[in-house]
């Protein structure tokens, strides 16, 4: 089933969770939404399902309108963070609720107990319909929490932070397996997270909020390697910046002139964001600017440096092969591997978190 | 295999228990230990005769049915007023909230005499089903204070905030997602509150009828002044325990004390076994 998003707004109070919000959902796609606490992902999850009412603008299933439509009619499929499991049923009872006290087609016992079996298979865990949730370990309960969702043949799949309540390795194997179940079954999913990774390694496409607004749609690739506002480039991965200012394409930090080629942006004061891995040292003067370490830290696999660049000791971050020879104090010139330019938003973007002001 | 004692950081275990033993003791296991004592020193045959006399059987059933009642209409009710108390935010709500616990608070007699004068044929509510009366002139007088009707009403009365106060925080931590995932499966509200929500607070309710329940039971303040007290129809077995010690019948109170004893003993165990037993399907019991 495919979804379009037409304008979405929900206020609470005087603060817009959604500020308007346009998205296409493509029918058989696994798309995330991605973006920081508070970033009006869960609430753009709930909207569709029904759970939450908009305050304007419609969502379309297919082509039929299903804003005034109520949760019980939307025939999703949901998986809370929590499980949200039925403690007193069984887990047959659990997964089989739906089609006993659902809006769909009543069907025989025989048939309803049949379709649990098969989920149960699906979802690999044969043999504890018997069971009850409190028997069951936090990687089992979501299990059957899917189960229970697909079992009522849902037109898309939505799932709220699903692995956000269990260890991490236990949550690495779920990813990998919602991944072939969404491969088996075909539904349209959408699920929500904040853990990049996440979004990045299990998704067709990526949908970045910020603070109630779509920032960039599209495949992980495209989020990555061509960021479309200053928010996403500081969300997603690390990176550290420069400040510039930009006449006829050409930026200049400091008074000088910075030989990175043409950037974009209206002219003005701008931004150059570079990654840590996109920083690569040469000899003093050979660079695009020269800088001083100030700070060597391990980091996995990698080094990284603090450099200080110009007067006023930008901080830039660089990834160094730990067997590069450098200590506190040494000058080198900085050559960037690629960067992207903004129009300046004034305050500089916080690794890994949310920024406070927009680019224009 | 619990242990009986195990070496702690924490010390005090002897001291402690052996406190719990003589308190617990002194108040509670001597004095009831004493009351069957005394009863069995009767003989069965005796104790057979006093219970199945025709004013004490009827005041032990009227005891006990009125209680079992009113403590099933407070779980229905009671469950309804921690619902809006919980679940929904209004003006005055934390005086509604407060006025809950009046039963709790008050002296027993103040109560009494207040849901008397109320309830009485010429009092605010009970003149509304007097003689003369609208309702009387459709279904016939109705009388509530010197009746069991009365014993009922000051029942309710007592053991409402049982129920309300033991569901209050199962309600409040009952989670919304359980809910919101009944619907998204498709079920309507009822089915969601008949198969999802009840059930999951069903321990405690009944751990609040229960409370209800054994307080009524053990009610007197209260009912004396609304019962009327006719012997065979409105008395209760507390107050016939009373009127036997009155007449220095020992024998007599000390066996309907162990009758009402067993038989509320028998109840409350029933109900905390019927309790344990959804807990543990639950979940709880970890």
């Amino acid at each position: 089933m495919e979804l379009k998003i037409r304008n979405l707004r929900k206020d609470y109070g005087n603060f817009p969770a959604l500020n308007g919000v346009n998205l296409d959902i493509r029918s058989g796609e696994l798309i995330a939404l991605l973006g920081p606490s508070g970033s009006g992902k869960t609430t753009l999850l709930r909207a569709i399902a029904g759970l939450e009412s908009p305050d304007g603008g419609q969502i379309f299933f297919g082509d039929n309108d299903a804003s005034r439509q109520s949760v019980q009619h939307r025939h999703v499929g949901f998986v809370f963070q929590h499980y949200a499991l039925f403690r007193h049923m069984k887990v047959l009872d659990n997964i089989a609720f739906g089609m006993r006290h659902g809006q769909g087609p009543k069907q025989s016992e025989a048939v309803i107990r049949k379709r649990v079996l098969e989920l149960l298979d699906l979802v690999q865990l044969n043999g504890l319909e018997g069971r009850y949730p409190a028997q069951l370990s936090g990687g089992q309960r979501q299990r059957v929490a899917l189960a229970r969702a697909l079992a009522i043949e849902p037109k898309v799949l939505l799932l709220d932070e699903p692995f956000g309540a269990l260890d991490a390795q236990v949550r690495k194997g779920l990813r990998r397996w919602l991944r072939q179940i969404h491969e088996e079954t075909g539904h349209t999913t959408v699920f929500v997270t904040h853990d990049q990774e996440e979004a990045m390694e299990l998704s067709d496409r990526v949908a970045v909020l910020h603070k109630g607004d779509l920032q960039q749609v599209g495949t992980p690739d495209e989020i990555y390697d061509s960021p479309a506002t200053p928010f996403v480039y500081a969300f997603i991965g690390d990176s550290t910046s420069l400040p510039v200012t930009i006449t006829n394409g050409a930026a200049t930090f400091e008074g000088a002139p910075l030989s990175v080629g043409r950037v974009d942006p209206p002219d003005g004061p701008g931004r150059i964001h570079i990654r840590p891995q996109d920083v690569t040292l040469v000899a003093a003067g050979q660079g695009v600017v020269d800088g001083r370490i100030i700070g060597l830290r391990r980091s996995g696999p990698y080094r990284r440096a603090d450099i200080a660049v110009g007067q006023h000791a930008h901080r830039i971050e660089a990834l160094l092969p730990p067997e590069l020879d450098v200590s506190i104090g040494d000058q080198f010139g900085l050559a960037f591997k690629r960067y992207a330019a903004f129009a300046d938003d004034r305050e500089p973007p916080k690794l890994g978190l949310a920024r406070e002001k927009q680019a224009a | 295999m619990p242990q009986f004692r195990t070496p702690s950081a924490i010390p005090g275990f002897g001291l402690t228990y052996g406190f719990v033993w003589l308190y617990l003791s002194i108040i509670i296991l001597i004095p009831l230990g004493a009351v069957v004592l005394w009863a069995s020193s009767l003989g069965p045959e005796r104790l057979y005769a006093i219970l199945t006399r025709s004013d004490t059987f009827a005041a032990l059933r009227l005891s006990f049915s009125l209680s079992l009642l009113a403590a099933a209409v407070n779980a229905v009710f009671g469950l309804i007023v921690a619902w809006v108390l919980t679940r929904y935010s209004f003006p005055g709500k934390r005086l509604l909230d407060a006025s809950v616990d009046l039963p709790f608070a008050l002296p027993t007699a103040v109560a009494g005499i207040a849901l008397t004068a109320i309830y009485a044929p010429n009092g605010w509510i009970g003149s509304l089903f007097a003689p003369g009366s609208l309702w009387a002139s459709v279904f016939g007088p109705l009388k509530i204070a010197y009746t069991p009707l009365g014993i009922f009403v000051a029942l309710v009365f007592i053991g409402l905030p049982f129920v309300v106060r033991t569901l209050q925080p199962v309600l409040i931590d009952l989670d919304k997602e359980l809910e919101e995932a009944s619907a998204t499966l498709g079920a309507r509200r009822p089915t969601t509150l008949f198969r999802v929500v009840f059930p999951t607070l069903f321990p405690a309710l009944l751990t609040g009828f229960a409370l209800a329940f054994a307080r009524a039971v053990g009610e007197y303040g209260s009912v004396i002044f609304i019962a009327g007290n006719i012997p065979g129809v409105s008395e209760i077995a507390p107050l016939l325990i009373i009127t036997r010690l009155e007449q220095f019948d020992y024998a007599g109170a000390t066996a309907i004390a162990t009758a009402m004893l067993a038989l509320s003993f028998a109840i409350l165990l029933l109900v905390n076994v019927t309790e344990a037993w959804s807990r543990k399907r639950l979940g709880h019991a970890r």
